[in-house]
């Protein structure tokens, strides 16, 4: 699914946010991202979600090179992936319906196919009976399940979510991750930057440690495994 | 790469697929309709300046129409004098009088002896007795010539000098020269609201070019959420062109109204000037077609002002 292969990240100024990172998330693979901020987390995330591009090494998803993906094709690469923002993003000025069936409207489905995988996800992190209310009218824990019904409404075949219980209570960080855990059981490939350590410890699943731009640990398979 | 939303994508029927297409551009034909109801305050304050703004040229552009309307009118009346040489006999001028009416351009013609001419002007100027006094009559043969009520001032002016041409003819007179003048002044009138439109739709562009601009600003992180979740620009810029169509359209309909409810303010003086001059000065407002060019036009502006910001500012929208 997501395969680093020596990737560097150096920004305009000279700052080196990445140093020949390697790893490999496979199909249906869930890993936690963690390190101390500014080690590097976010632009590993950036460089998936084609907000940024490697500056050297080469970052594949699904086998597409991200470095040489032209403007014209990001919107429909972006649909393979389901992305969820710490502060969830979501659109005050509409109901929650309108929220989470977004990813379907920009691509194109016809309205009964939208209101049922909308109402489907809805129901899947508990919130369909909020259907009809504004996000403003809902507490951070349910901001954020709508948030992850929009990433997962169009069905993408990997999640990326940026510390996604940054601002939550370690109850709600628990229930939150036990979502993230069920999708991975179904079949999603998950990435979950993180650096609550002792809910990851929790969870026991793979870990990717960045520290200063370099990959200190790495739990999931190593490339040559795969390879071979 | 097999993509799954693309498989799926492509397994539906491409009538269902344009169906779709179609009804997400309803939705936000629709939406952007709702955003302006949603916050009235804002979008009224636009769509007044829009309307007051088109107003001035499409209130100036009726105001000529008027006049030319009425100045066409009155050349309807126009004629033309012929005094003919003082040594034209009555049958020659009888016989001119004759052909004349029956050439190209003149509805018909009006023979004046200049005995009848002396007699009618010692009835009417009141120097009777001064004028018997005279050893000879010192008036020419008239002839008036009224031209077909069709034609424009060019061929009226080219029938002058034709007439002028006639060997009999002295003098060939056109009793309307102000109107001439009044012309020259409408064409340069003409030009002036020519330019005005010009002027004035370039500031529409403008007032709704600066509108959607503070309205991509303000909807920035929602732009870089869409973006994010794989919305293409063509998706992103659809709501803000219909929301300046949307400005467009009713500016447009704003200024009619404006200029409407202006001529329905005006016409009660006019209604008094008609009766003192006992003249028929119909006021002409918007024809249909007068109508469909201003909503039409005006539209387009709203749709050309936010095509050309929302060009510019959404590529600088960008995720970071």
């Amino acid at each position: 699914m997501i395969e680093f292969k020596n990737v560097s990240k150096r920004y305009e100024g000279g700052f080196e946010a990445l140093r020949n990172v390697n790893m490999q998330l496979g199909e249906g693979e869930m890993a936690f991202l963690t390190g101390h901020s500014g080690a590097g987390k976010s632009t590993l995330l950036k460089i998936i979600s084609l907000i940024e591009k490697p500056t050297r090494g080469q970052a594949l998803l699904n086998r597409i090179n991200l470095k040489t993906v032209s403007k014209h094709r990001v919107p429909y690469i972006r649909r393979n992936i389901g992305i969820i923002f710490q502060d969830h993003q979501l659109l005050f000025d509409r109901s929650i319906f309108d929220n989470v069936a977004l990813p379907l409207t920009i691509q194109g489905f016809r309205y009964q196919e939208i209101a049922k995988r909308t109402r489907a996800a809805l129901d899947k992190v508990g919130l369909l009976h909020k259907e009809k209310a504004l996000p403003i009218t809902l507490s951070g824990g349910e901001q954020q399940r709508v948030g992850i019904a929009r990433a997962v409404v169009h069905k993408p075949m990997l999640l990326l979510a940026d510390e996604p219980t940054g601002n939550l209570d370690p109850a709600l960080s628990r229930e939150i991750m036990q979502i993230f855990i069920d999708f991975h059981q179904v079949g999603v490939s998950v990435l979950v930057a993180s650096h609550d350590l002792s809910l990851i410890d929790e969870l026991q699943k793979p870990v990717l440690t960045l520290n200063a731009g370099q990959m200190t640990h790495n739990g999931l398979q190593p490339i040559a495994a795969y390879e071979s | 790469m097999v993509m799954a939303t693309s498989k799926t994508r492509r397994d539906r029927p491409a009538a269902n697929r344009l169906a779709a297409y179609f009804l997400h551009h309803l939705h936000s034909l629709v939406f952007s309709l709702g955003k302006i109801y949603k916050a009235p305050s804002t979008t009224i304050m636009t769509i007044a300046v829009i309307g007051i703004t088109l107003s001035l040229p499409s209130g100036f552009y009726l105001f000529l129409k008027n006049i030319e309307t009425m100045s066409g009118d009155l050349n309807s009346s126009t004629q033309i004098t012929l005094y003919l040489d003082l040594n034209v006999s009555e049958k020659t001028a009888i016989k001119l009088s004759k052909t004349l009416s029956s050439t190209e351009h003149i509805q018909e013609t009006q023979f004046i002896s200049r005995d009848n001419a002396l007699q009618a002007f010692r009835l009417s100027s009141g120097f009777g007795k001064s004028i018997d006094t005279l050893s000879s009559n010192p008036l020419p043969h008239t002839i008036i010539v009224i031209p077909n009520s069709n034609s424009d001032r060019f061929e009226i002016k080219n029938l002058l000098n034709r007439l002028q041409l006639q060997p009999e003819v002295k003098i060939a007179k056109l009793d309307t020269e102000w109107l001439e003048r009044l012309f020259t002044i409408l064409e340069i009138a003409k030009r002036a609201v020519g330019i005005i439109t010009l002027l004035f739709a370039f500031a529409v562009l403008l007032i709704i070019g600066n509108t959607i601009r503070l309205d991509i600003q303000n909807r920035a992180q929602e732009i870089i959420v869409t973006k994010l979740i794989g919305a293409t620009n063509a998706f992103i810029r659809r709501p803000f062109l219909y929301g300046g169509l949307w400005y467009g359209l009713f500016g447009g309909i704003l200024s009619w109204l404006i200029v409407e409810l202006g001529y329905l303010a005006i016409s009660g003086p006019l209604e008094r000037l008609n009766l003192l001059y006992q003249a028929e000065f119909n006021i002409i407002t918007f024809s249909l077609q007068d109508f469909v060019i201003l909503i039409t036009s005006s539209t387009l502006l709203g749709l050309t002002g936010s095509w050309v910001t929302v060009a510019k500012h959404l590529k600088q929208i960008e995720p970071t």
